[in-house]
């Protein structure tokens, strides 16, 4: 069973859909214990780091994130999912994050160019090196993002993909260990995208 | 590289998709999910559903059609037609929709912009709005006045600065859907389109007029529009997707050419 981990902030309801749409079982759920006794947890999202936050801090689930990755379940990070995984956002006036990753997210600004916020639409992903997860994608295919803010990862060994916006690099993968987090939307990307979902469906949660 | 989209649009009347000019005239286009699913398998990037009866029929959107195309496209899709109040948006997207269109009602209710990207996020917000070319100096400077309604309705209303006000409360993206166009299949209006993206930072999506690539081409070129709404020019056949793709890419311009 698949952990799809309920913040009340996100729209959750594509992703089971997708998970449906490969025969996987999910279940979307705050409870600790599902989460823990899950075979993998996703943290899928749309919405604002500090009401997430405040949220998942309320419902005493940070801690059980740290456990997830402690523990080895596969772990996947969607949009805000990929961003709340590093240690502080600049998002609503600066929220800190649960720190699984060293960095920070930090918010497009367009230099006087004509660049629009949101980054919304289909962007290339550059791969960097193989991951499980991402075994049978073409390297420098488009997935569907929509997001002001990108992560900042100190440390860029974990940095699996990365795209180009606004004149920015940003990782638009990060992958270490058990944790894989897409800025993209791998349940709105088409078969493209599925094929990622299905990757995770059967990954150990080792590279 | 940021592509740009390409986005059908499925007018539904009495759960059937539609096409007519000027919304009238309208012909039988076959079952929206049927639709919907044919143009996510060739290659559309997003989809649009207004379901035009809804306001006229004082009845909320279709979610039961919103559920089944989310059960059969895995790219994003909005509806529109029928969203009066905030649990009409929220019922949209728990059904699986990723963005909801307000048109007449945030001309009507401005707060309910402000509200929805406040509750569910600004990229969930979409702004339609159908502006005409008027002759109304004092009123309109930009040359275009917001219609409501189905075109029925004026509103004094100056398309470019309700674009701005709209932005400024906090929409995600406008859908510019000419008047003077829609359904001629003539080309999109250039000039509206461009006095709209060039004067607000948030995606701007043209709509109306679509009737070969050429249009799509030049409304991404000389407009710098982020998306462009298809309709009749695939509806009755004469163009696929990956045509139309096919002659942007051959024109330089960046769109997603595998699925």
């Amino acid at each position: 069973m698949i952990a799809i981990i309920d913040y009340k902030a996100g729209n959750q309801t594509s992703v089971r859909l997708a998970l449906e749409s490969l025969s996987a079982s999910a279940e979307i759920t705050d409870r600790k214990d599902t989460i823990l006794s899950a075979d993998r947890v996703i943290f899928p999202g749309v919405g604002a780091a500090g009401s997430a936050m405040r949220r998942i801090s309320e419902s005493g689930l940070i801690e059980t994130i740290h456990e997830v990755i402690n523990r080895g379940i596969p772990f996947l990070g969607i949009c805000l999912g990929s961003q709340i995984v590093l240690e502080r956002s600049e998002e609503d006036g600066g929220t800190d994050c649960i720190g699984l990753v060293a960095g920070t997210v930090k918010r497009f600004r367009p230099s006087g160019g004509k660049d629009k916020i949101p980054h919304m639409g289909w962007n290339s992903v550059e791969l960097l090196r193989v991951h499980p997860v991402f075994a049978g994608i073409e390297n420098n295919s488009e997935f569907y993002f929509v997001h002001s803010y990108y992560p900042v990862p100190e440390n860029t060994d974990c940095v699996l993909g990365r795209t180009n916006y606004s004149d920015i690099e940003f990782a638009s993968v990060i992958a270490s260990g058990n944790l894989v987090a897409t800025q993209f939307h791998p349940e709105k990307s088409g078969r493209i995208g599925l094929h990622v979902l299905e990757n995770f469906c059967r990954w150990s949660g080792k590279c | 590289m940021l592509t740009k989209r390409i986005i059908p649009c499925l007018d539904i009347r009495n759960k059937r998709v539609t096409k007519g000019v000027r919304f009238q005239n309208n012909v039988d286009l076959g079952d929206p999910v049927t639709l919907a699913a044919k143009y996510y398998d060739e290659g559309c990037d997003e989809l649009v559903f207004y379901d035009i009866t809804a306001s006229a029929e004082h009845r909320p959107v279709d979610i039961k059609m919103v559920a089944e195309v989310a059960a059969c496209v895995r790219i994003p899709f909005a509806v529109g037609g029928g969203i009066s109040s905030m649990s009409d948006i929220s019922r949209a997207l728990m059904a699986g929709a990723e963005k909801v269109s307000v048109n007449s009602l945030a001309v009507i209710n401005p707060d309910i912009i402000a509200e929805g990207a406040k509750a569910f996020g600004s990229q969930c917000i979409v702004l339609g709005m159908d502006p005409i070319a008027v002759n109304k100096p004092d009123i309109c400077p930009s040359g275009y006045e917001i219609t409501i309604r189905g075109f029925r309705e004026y509103t004094g209303l100056d398309a470019l600065e309700w674009a701005k006000k709209a932005e400024g409360l906090g929409v995600g993206e406008i859908v510019v859907n000419s008047v003077n166009a829609d359904g001629t299949r003539e080309g999109f209006e250039i000039n509206l389109t461009r006095i709209i993206a060039e004067n607000v930072r948030i995606p701007v999506v043209a709509s109306g007029g679509a009737g070969h690539p050429g249009h799509l081409v030049s409304v991404f070129k000389d407009a710098d529009a982020d998306a462009a709404i298809i309709a009749g020019m695939i509806h009755t056949g004469e163009y696929t997707i990956p045509q139309i793709k096919k002659s942007l890419h051959a024109a330089g311009i960046p769109v997603r050419l595998r699925w």
